[in-house]
């Protein structure tokens, strides 16, 4: 098992460092001068200019521009942004729990909903379940989500006024930002319905965020059932006389468990991309909202740190569902 | 009277068809396809009105069956008294435009990349594969943000970040299945009997690795039409008064809670072409993919 997480966290190395060249190669090799664009219509004088470039090292050889780089993402030094003034690695990690909190909602409804729905497909293949619940699968795989967030809005905002338009709790409760998880934040507050107010601004963005993986749970848990569904270990536990429910329940959905767990973990970036449109519409203040706003802003700092950290993010995750493969197969192991 | 003919294999075209037309969802899909293009082709003859001309009189006019609508508005005018239906019959235009050429230039280079990875070194093929490993690691719709954000906004960049984005698929797909045909006796045989280089590569083996490839292009053809408009959606693809499906969607938030038919109608046309066209692409993965066969 150590040798399998060496090899594979060694695999990690040049895809990182090829992230970095990526995100810093961004600014620097595509046509535009980032000072100029900075500074925008109101233009800046020479000697600025030369000023300008000095201080963010662009006047250096892009070797010793891209080593100071990489050496300072080692440390934790992504620049500062342009408009804030802030440094990058502190706005990221102050946005990231509403994010992380977005996503992880998402990925509970779309695991919860998805995986019955596949198995209820699966057993009843070919009739009207399986006919009913595949074709939402497919509307919901083929939903612009942005859309899908707009209608949402109308029907539950706006005809039956349920769910806020936008932020994560409404602006009656204020209290310290402890874990960044307003779910939690608000319950530590003891504030009488802040805890609510957090879950009615969560819940259409979680939706509309996990409309996409919830489909594709969906459809990949009915494929890897039928497979398994159709093994000889399955007739027999169907002979021995055991409950439908304990046969299909326990052991085909157990073996069909690892195409499924690919599927969530290759969701991921899934999510992160929906993050970006979902955050947008919803005001949801995390990452894919924050590098929105860089990129309107020409802050390039940040949309290089954050396109690098989003990266760096969304390798890890595949990471975690590598070893989580090597935990659950023992076969892939050993190749 | 004795039948003297032998029984003939059915022709390729025609096995193709029988086992796609099994797939109801297929067929109604390509129909539906099939529908949506001719529309798209012929918008200049079936739109009643121009997609760009404004008609201060008649903004925000509701669909023809709601009170205070009319039959000249079919489907309703924008905030600034554009006929919908037409703008969204010249938006398919866009939509099916920015599919065939994504798909064509990232499946050219996706093929390519992917035939070069398979047959070259080692040490190559090991470079091309993380590099397409590096660029799978950012969000498809992040990246192709980044790209569109540095080369401007227009929809031609938008096309091309797309393409770039979709293109390490096309990559992995055709190297895997190089790698399983390349072994093969007929490849050797044709090496043996040599074949050159560029000749094994695509007259040998790429024919043999095009059905998950045509399945991928279907996809990614989905995929495309919805990261353009989901740009366009966001200000970084199409501009106004381009009448492309995400731009509209993009223009006619604010008066969501207004006017539903300004922010219905556009999302439903993408939803409906998308549907389709994944339609089809699972009918193309059950005739052409004998190894996905009824699953």
């Amino acid at each position: 098992m150590l040798r399998y997480l060496l090899s594979k966290l060694w695999t990690f190395v040049p895809t990182f460092i090829g992230v970095t060249i990526i995100s810093f190669a961004f600014i620097r090799v595509l046509p535009g001068d980032p000072i100029i664009v900075m500074a925008g219509e109101r233009g800046v004088t020479p000697e600025r200019y030369q000023e300008l470039m000095h201080q963010f090292g662009f006047d250096q050889p892009i070797h010793v521009q891209f080593w100071n780089y990489l050496t300072g993402v080692l440390q934790g030094d992504l620049g500062t942004s342009y408009v804030t003034k802030k440094p990058v690695w502190d706005e990221f990690f102050a946005l990231f729990p509403a994010t992380l909190e977005l996503s992880i909602c998402a990925i509970i409804i779309a695991i919860a909903l998805g995986i019955p729905a596949g198995v209820i497909a699966a057993v009843n293949r070919g009739k009207f379940f399986d006919r009913a619940l595949m074709s939402t699968a497919l509307i919901g795989y083929s939903m612009p989500i942005f859309w899908w967030a707009l209608l949402l809005i109308i029907v539950f905002s706006g005809n039956l006024g349920w769910t806020p338009v936008s932020g994560r709790i409404s602006l009656m409760f204020f209290f310290d930002n402890v874990t960044g998880f307003m779910l939690i934040d608000s319950l530590l507050s003891g504030q009488k319905g802040a805890f609510a107010s957090a879950v009615h601004h969560l819940v259409l963005p979680s939706i509309v965020l996990a409309t996409i993986p919830l489909a594709v749970i969906a459809r990949q848990t009915r494929s890897a059932m039928l497979e398994v569904l159709s093994e000889d270990y399955i007739r027999t536990a169907r002979a021995k006389g055991l409950s439908p429910l304990r046969v299909n329940g326990l052991h085909a959905l157990r073996n069909a468990m690892i195409p499924v767990i690919t599927v969530i973990g290759l969701s991921v970036g899934t999510l992160l991309a929906g993050a970006i449109l979902t955050e947008t519409i919803f005001s949801w203040p995390g990452i894919g909202k924050w590098m929105v706003d860089s990129i309107f802003r020409r802050d390039y700092p940040v949309v290089q740190g954050g396109l690098l950290l989003v990266a760096v993010a969304v390798m890890l995750v595949n990471l975690v569902v590598d070893l989580l493969y090597g935990l659950i197969n023992p076969k892939i192991r050993k190749r | 009277m004795a039948d003297t003919t032998t029984p003939t294999r059915p022709s390729r075209l025609a096995e193709f068809w029988q086992y796609f037309s099994e797939n109801r969802g297929a067929v109604i899909g390509l129909y539906v396809f099939a529908f949506f293009v001719i529309l798209a082709l012929g918008a200049d003859f079936i739109a009643p009105h121009d997609p760009t001309v404004q008609n201060r009189s008649a903004t925000l006019q509701p669909p023809f069956w709601q009170e205070g609508g009319s039959l000249e508005y079919l489907l309703g005018t924008d905030p600034l008294g554009r006929d919908i239906l037409s703008r969204l019959l010249h938006g398919a235009r866009y939509s099916f435009f920015v599919g065939v050429v994504v798909v064509v230039i990232a499946s050219f280079g996706g093929i390519v990349i992917g035939l070069v990875a398979g047959f070259a070194p080692k040490w190559l093929d090991t470079i091309i594969m993380r590099i397409m490993d590096i660029v799978l690691s950012f969000p498809s719709l992040l990246l192709a943000l980044v790209l569109v954000a540095i080369l401007g906004p227009s929809l031609l960049n938008a096309m091309i970040a797309i393409a770039i984005v979709l293109q390490p698929h096309y990559v992995r797909l055709t190297r895997a299945a190089v790698m399983t045909e390349r072994s093969k006796d007929y490849v050797i045989a044709s090496k043996v009997a040599g074949a050159k280089l560029t000749r094994l590569m695509f007259k040998t083996v790429l024919p043999n690795c095009l059905a998950p490839i045509i399945v991928q292009a279907a996809l990614s053809f989905s995929n495309a039409i919805l990261d353009v408009a989901a740009l366009g959606f966001l200000g970084m693809g199409a501009q106004p008064p381009t009448p492309e499906w995400g731009t509209m969607l993009a223009e006619a938030r604010e008066f969501i809670l207004r006017a539903w038919w300004v922010v219905t109608f556009p999302g439903l046309a993408i939803l409906i072409t998308v549907l389709s066209i994944n339609l089809m692409g699972d009918g193309l993965r059950d005739a052409l993919d004998p190894k996905l066969k009824r699953s």
